[in-house]
């Protein structure tokens, strides 16, 4: 977990299709975690109804970890359309790829905080943008998974799907655009023009 | 003038590029130009191709219109950010330049730079949506422009040979979206690939130009197959160039090649784009071999 903060009502809303299954990541809390405004707002949806079970834990950017604790909640989960993660990029990013064919989707947009890196030293890397994009990329984050950190789609580089830069490199692109393919949600990729905002760095 | 005014009269557009030198003596591309290329509708101007540091796009489009010729400015987002691009943007309209061509670009690290810090603020497809945004009066921050807002006729690239063609059409779209009146392609030398491309591109209604490669040598094959995204060049067309050794020393053999693809391909689409890389003095015979 690194310092996160709540994406805005109507985007969490907009993005919860069906029964939702809620992790929140009390990881690095004493770092940064909308707890209240969170825990208002899941109440919001489980008295609607829609939600099949909710599982606080800590540390889930650790994959094992994070397998053991979801895994005892699979009749919750399978129940569930979708998970929704209140957590930093890389835990949203660990879920994802764990859940391979189900819709993960982002709750927090993760901000950087000078000087702290979290508890995130494995495979997936998130560069604390400030705007998350994980629900439009499949939860794969486009940031740190393309060389060039493009946000509205594949450059003209990729040779047999690998990175123009690295050809050792998988193109991040490609692995979202599969990712997409596989969870039937190539529309995403119609999405309007995305510009980056390195204003929300500043925010905190 | 606008290609784009061609294009709606359903005339068949030729274009071909040009990349400006590495120092500020660019007479002797003018000079090549006006020779080989005044018969053309416009002359790309690449932007530091490559990654590798020249002259600048914009410099070389103004030379070029000043030698009567009609130039397209391409634009990556490598090397500079959003207000630096809004602003040469603004230079270019100020100049007279009519056609602009929005790339990604490649990155700082395959050219002559690699030290150099990669920008990538914006990409091609916002690079698109930011003319937009200037066409209509306001900037990428949401202030006024003053006066007149300028007017581009929009170009993007596309790559009909890549491994992965839905991506690629997905992509497409996202730039018809974000305001793209004109395609380009990567360089194609399998007309099958292309038409059939083609088949699934023309639903977005946006005019393409077959993306064409002079077929220099064998090695110069072999090396776009290794390393150039969503280029392959057949085995049979390596034959042909390895067939008549001094045909292709020549040039002759790559001219008919392109003659003949561009042939093939004419139905299909609504232009040509001839990438010459040196070879400039080749196009006046490749288009009449091509019956344009
Ligand atoms: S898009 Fe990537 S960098 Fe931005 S918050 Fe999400 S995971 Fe982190
Ligand atoms: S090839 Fe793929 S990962 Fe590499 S810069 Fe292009 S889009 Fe990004």
């Amino acid at each position: 977990m690194l310092i996160t903060k709540l994406k805005a009502k109507e985007d969490i809303e907009a993005l919860v299709t069906g029964k939702v299954f809620i992790v929140n990541c009390h990881g690095c809390k004493e770092v940064s975690f909308p707890e209240a405004e969170a825990k208002a707002l899941q109440k919001e949806l489980c008295d609607s109804g829609k939600v099949t079970g909710i599982l606080t834990t800590d540390y889930i950017c650790n994959p094992e970890n994070m397998k053991l604790r979801l895994e005892k909640h699979r009749k919750e989960i399978d129940a569930a359309d979708m998970v929704l993660v209140f957590s930093c990029g890389v835990g949203v990013q660990s879920v994802a790829e764990y859940f391979e064919d189900k819709k993960v989707c982002a709750g927090c947009d993760t901000i950087a905080l000078p000087g702290f890196q979290g508890v995130t030293p494995l495979e997936y890397k998130c560069d604390q943008c400030g705007e998350c994009y994980l629900n439009i990329t499949g939860g794969i984050c486009p940031l740190t998974a393309c060389s060039k950190s493009l946000v509205n789609g594949q450059c003209g580089g990729a040779k047999d799907g690998k990175c123009e830069v690295d050809p050792n490199m998988e193109c991040g692109w490609e692995r979202i655009y599969q990712r997409l393919k596989m969870l039937g949600r190539l529309d995403l990729l119609k999405v309007p023009v995305q510009l980056r905002n390195y204003a929300t760095d500043k925010e905190v | 003038m606008k290609i784009s005014e061609k294009f709606s009269r359903g005339e068949f557009v030729v274009t071909t590029e040009v990349g400006p030198p590495k120092g500020f003596h660019v007479e002797p591309l003018i000079e090549e130009a006006k020779e080989y290329l005044s018969n053309i509708t416009a002359v790309n101007v690449t932007d530091n191709q490559s990654s590798v540091m020249r002259l600048s796009s914009l410099a070389t489009c103004k030379a070029l219109k000043d030698a009567g010729l009609n130039p397209i400015y391409q634009l990556t987002c490598r090397d500079r950010n959003r207000m630096a691009l809004e602003s040469d943007l603004l230079s270019a309209a100020m100049f007279g330049i009519e056609n602009i061509l929005c790339l990604t670009g490649d990155h700082t690290k395959l050219g002559d730079h690699p030290q150099a810090k990669p920008v990538f603020d914006l990409d091609s497809v916002s690079l698109l949506y930011t003319v937009g945004q200037l066409e209509k009066g306001v900037d990428l921050g949401g202030n006024e422009l003053v006066g007149e807002p300028p007017k581009f006729c929009k170009g993007a690239v596309v790559s009909p040979c890549s491994d992965s063609i839905d991506a690629q059409l997905a992509k497409m779209e996202r730039k018809v979206m974000a305001g793209a009146e004109y395609f380009q392609t990567q360089a194609v030398f399998d007309s099958e690939r292309f038409i059939s491309f083609m088949e699934k591109a023309k639903q977005f209604g946006v005019p393409v130009q077959l993306g064409v490669i002079i077929p220099k040598s064998v090695g110069m094959c072999r090396y776009l197959n290794a390393n150039v995204a969503g280029v392959h060049v057949p085995d049979n067309l390596i034959d042909e160039l390895k067939a008549d050794k001094e045909k292709t020393k020549a040039g002759i053999t790559g001219v008919e090649i392109t003659a003949r693809l561009i042939k093939e391909c004419l139905p299909y689409c609504q232009g040509v784009h001839i990438m010459a890389q040196g070879w400039e003095s080749k196009v006046p015979d490749i288009l009449k071999l091509a019956g344009i």
